[in-house]
């Protein structure tokens, strides 16, 4: 059986400690996460969205959706790789600092990964750069000899395609 | 209902064990008032963050105008679906303010919703299941008793109607009567040798409301190999959680039951079903192994014989056990007889020292007329003896039967097989005088030491009317015995007390 990578879509009320109980499911259970992201997607609701990259086998991640499916505020779990086609995103912000020729080539990059720059300096900028989790990978690895100070990631953010929404199919 | 701070990190334990042995628990903590949370007040502890990870839920109120929907719920999800403990944090000014009640009963909730029902297509794979077989076991554990009286009535009838041999957990004791012919006894480490043979050997296995645990399962890859397996259970996260299932039908034990057994009769399925004759000669011969027998010494009371003696004095009264956890656990288990549910009280997944002598004041408070006993070891009843003082407080005529063996036996038992007789703290040369401690509490204290004398004294502590501790010394390195070794399969039980001579892999010493 072989570790694949998932993307879980978690639905959850936004109650206090939510996050806190997903996260200690998987560290307490001995899960990993790769990735997550989590805000509130619906402020009258109270209905928050829970997105959790993990690498297992097919029966851990089963184990893993119907222990999320115990806990009382969680709504629903989609496991976006078995399930419908979908695409994920990554957005990340990259600080490179560099004079020169460095930091003509950083800027050429950019505008060749579509990069944004969002902040300039003399000897400095940030870039915002949107895609896959390889774009952004791919982007980051070559600022690293131009010059690269620091990084924040999103991690992936997922939804289906089509116009049906996930969690409504689920119910 | 615990203080805040300490009062409620001392119910954490209680919380966890409930949590294993999915026992339907509100637990209602103090808290400091809501302005003074998170500045380190005096007796705070963040105790929804602690608790979370040992309750089913659990909830801080914040407002009293939501106290009523969260203790409503807390009650409805305490007890419904896979029950489990939920923990209710009320802060001070919460406590104090006040509010009107308007007495909602809460029955559903927008995101739990257990599945009590299992659908038809799977009843019927089960039915198909069950009257193709040719060596089928039921395995029930505590789902049956969780499930209430009615499940236990499903159990015995549908076990009457197959024919099917029925062993059960240690939390699953009465729901099937022990002096049924059918009943196997309990499987697993300390379970029979019919029992766990039944499980190794048999072609179709029936899990009723259990779970797989270690202590039943052995060695995995040799975990009954040749069979079918249905997993009934209400917990969809139960199933090939440990063992792969052929088929899992989710739903209440009872709801699933009587949906087999409805279908079974309309079917007239007895008719297609093979003779399970062969079947039970194979299994009468695993019976006739004995394997609960032990060593009865005539100057000594050997442990499994005060069990006895005491099941043969009140199996006509109305009797509730509850038990600590060890030697003494395990032997009222293989010993002690149940015929109904919810008569046996033990503290099964944690395994939690100390768990016997409070249920038994719980259960007392239950049924106030019953004949409530904490069948003990000299090692667990110290965990919570404090509470004996609670028995005297509310006239709680409870029985403390201690099998005092001045060892802490089942560790003592496991230094002894797997770190070569390198005894280590499983030996107290500062045990008290339980009989005058007994006296200090104002309880009656016994003690007997001579097996001709045990039954005066059984009768004796049943005769007393309020809380009794009897100490009864027994024979000293008495092992629990059968045992299916760590590592070990169902099939390589150790029936004889040769437990100094036996080779335990090193995969299985370290699995423990």
């Amino acid at each position: 059986m072989t570790n694949d990578k998932h993307t879980l879509s978690i639905l959850v009320d936004n109650e206090a400690g939510v996050l806190a109980r997903v996260i200690g499911l998987f560290s307490a259970r001995g899960f990993n996460i790769e990735s997550l992201t989590v805000s509130e997607i619906d402020k009258s609701s109270h209905v928050s969205c829970i997105t959790i990259v993990t690498t297992a086998t097919d029966n851990v991640i089963t184990q893993i959706k119907l222990q999320l499916l115990r806990l009382v505020p969680v709504h629903s779990v989609v496991d976006l790789t078995l399930g419908p086609p979908h695409v994920e995103r990554e957005m990340a912000l990259i600080k490179v600092a560099s004079v020169g020729q460095k930091r003509v080539e950083a800027l050429r990059l950019a505008d060749a990964f579509r990069a944004h720059t969002i902040d300039a300096a003399v000897d400095s900028f940030i870039f915002e750069i949107t895609g896959s989790q390889d774009k952004v990978n791919q982007f980051i690895k070559l600022m690293i000899p131009l010059g690269l100070v620091e990084i924040s990631r999103t991690g992936i953010a997922a939804i289906s395609r089509g116009s049906e929404a996930v969690h409504d199919l689920e119910d | 209902m615990v203080t805040s701070g300490p009062g409620a990190t001392n119910a954490i334990t209680g919380i966890a064990d409930a949590l294993l042995d999915s026992i339907p628990m509100v637990v209602i903590t103090g808290q400091v008032g809501t302005s003074l949370i998170g500045t380190d007040a005096f007796q705070e502890a963040d105790i929804v963050g602690i608790t979370r990870s040992c309750s089913k839920h659990n909830y801080l109120v914040r407002r009293v105008e939501d106290l009523e929907r969260i203790i409503h719920e807390a009650f409805y999800i305490a007890s419904s679906g896979r029950p489990g403990p939920v923990v209710v944090d009320v802060p001070k000014d919460v406590q104090f303010a006040e509010y009107e009640y308007v007495g909602d009963i809460v029955t559903e909730h927008k995101t739990y919703k257990p599945i009590l029902d299992a659908s038809p297509s799977v009843i019927a794979d089960a039915v198909n299941l069950i009257k193709n077989a040719k060596k089928p076991v039921f395995y029930t554990g505590g789902g049956v008793i969780n499930s209430g009286p009615e499940a236990s009535k499903a159990l015995r009838e549908l076990v009457e109607l197959t024919g099917i041999p029925v062993t059960s957990t240690l939390m699953g004791l009465g729901s099937y009567p022990s002096s049924g012919d059918k009943w196997l006894e309990m499987l697993g480490m300390h379970g029979s040798y019919q029992a766990n043979m039944a499980m190794h050997d048999c072609d179709l296995m029936i899990c009723v409301g259990a779970r797989f645990d270690d202590r039943i399962t052995g060695r995995i890859d040799a975990f009954s190999p040749n069979s079918k397996k249905i997993h009934i259970d209400i917990d969809p996260s139960s199933i090939n959680k440990i063992i792969q299932v052929d088929l899992p039908i989710i739903g209440d034990v009872k709801s699933v039951l009587n949906d087999i057994i409805q279908l079974w009769k309309d079917g007239d399925c007895a008719k297609e079903q093979p003779s399970l004759d062969p079947w039970f000669k194979e299994i009468n011969e695993w019976r006739s192994k004995n394997s609960y027998d032990y060593n009865k010494t005539k100057d000594i009371i050997a442990p499994q014989y005060a069990i006895e003696r005491l099941y043969e004095l009140t199996k006509d009264k109305d009797t509730y056990i509850t038990t600590e956890v060890g030697q003494h656990q395990m032997w009222a288990a293989q010993h002690f007889k149940f015929e109904e549910p919810n008569h046996w009280m033990t503290s099964g997944g944690l395994g939690t020292m100390g768990y016997g002598l409070p249920a038994a004041l719980g259960v007392q408070v239950a049924h106030p007329d019953a004949i409530v006993i904490d069948i003990a070891g000299e090692g667990s009843v110290q965990m919570c003896m404090q509470e004996m003082s609670t028995a005297m407080q509310f006239n709680l005529p409870i029985k403390i039967f201690i099998l005092n063996n001045e060892r802490l036996g089942m560790v003592r038992q496991w230094q002894q097989l797997l770190h070569g007789s390198r005894y280590s703290s499983t030996y107290s040369e500062a045990l008290p005088d339980f009989v005058i401690m007994a006296k200090a509490f104002g309880c009656l204290g016994l003690r007997v030491s001579d097996p001709d004398k045990l039954d005066d004294t059984i009768k004796e502590m049943l005769a007393y009317d309020g809380p009794v501790l009897v100490d009864v010394m027994v024979e000293k390195h008495a092992n629990c015995l059968p045992m299916i070794p760590s590592g070990a399969s169902h099939n390589e039980m150790i029936l004889e007390d040769v437990l100094a001579d036996t080779e335990v892999s090193d995969a299985g010493k370290r699995m423990v």
